[in-house]
């Protein structure tokens, strides 16, 4: 294997924002050898299961977050020929339109940029230990988890 | 047997605790007879009860009901979950 996964993959966990563009640019900085890089920005909506969302708050497991995200794009490594990984979470307090998430894959080609990031998003929705808890109107509540996401993840079973 | 047990999310609301050092009767040796042994604690505690949706880990990793937990081990249960 030419690529070394260790010196192309990062992982953070924070509660600070992160800068898009400059994530997307890293992917390539000073490297001849990308011709792909695909990225997904998740963001917090104002709406979700019928009532308002004026701000969330994400819980996780520190220690095992970091360690299922890590497994995650190691498995994406394995199974397609990537050149960088970078996965980004955030934690804490986010209101609507905050970023959540940013997940951005570089490789020769889009094909496997491509579907690495949808592959690193739909893990990442059932195995990675967060936990969402909305404000609403009639008070807070903990997101329940989708049947769609499972779903998701199973097709690239 | 002592271990250490952490709660997350919904589940640590409904018990009460984000986590205990726990020591354990020798029969309780799986993630699931520990699931049954707090349970049976009372009120909140039915959240763990057998059947509810309740994911574990050992030592930050996922484990099923069968997932063998022994003397030292970091037990997590949580709400599956809801992250991206």
């Amino acid at each position: 294997m030419t690529n070394d996964a260790t010196s192309h993959v990062g992982l953070s966990v924070q509660e600070a924002d992160f800068d898009v563009g400059a994530e997307i640019a890293a992917l390539s900085a000073s490297r001849r050898d990308v011709g792909a890089v695909a990225s997904f920005v998740g963001l917090v909506r104002d709406l979700n299961e019928g009532s308002g969302v004026s701000a969330m708050t994400l819980e996780h497991y520190p220690g095992m977050t970091e360690k299922a995200l890590d497994e995650i794009i190691q498995q994406a490594w394995q199974r397609w020929s990537l050149l960088g990984v970078r996965v980004i979470h955030r934690v804490g307090r986010l209101e609507p339109a905050d970023r959540i998430v940013f997940v951005g894959v570089a490789s020769a080609h889009r094909g496997e940029a491509f579907a690495a990031c949808e592959f690193i998003m739909d893990y990442l929705k059932t195995r990675a230990p967060f936990w969402k808890r909305e404000e609403t109107p009639s008070g807070a509540r903990w997101v329940d988890a989708r049947e769609s996401d499972d779903s998701a993840a199973a097709r690239w079973q | 047997m002592k271990v250490k047990v952490l709660y997350f999310a919904s589940l640590r609301e409904a018990v009460g605790t984000s986590g205990e050092e726990l020591v354990l009767p020798d029969e309780v040796t799986t993630v699931g007879a520990l699931r049954a042994y707090l349970a049976a604690r009372g009120e909140g505690w039915q959240a763990l009860a057998v059947g509810r949706n309740v994911r574990a880990a050992v030592n930050q990793r996922m484990m099923g009901a069968d997932g063998a937990v022994a003397v030292g081990d970091e037990v997590a249960f949580f709400p599956p979950v809801t992250g991206g």
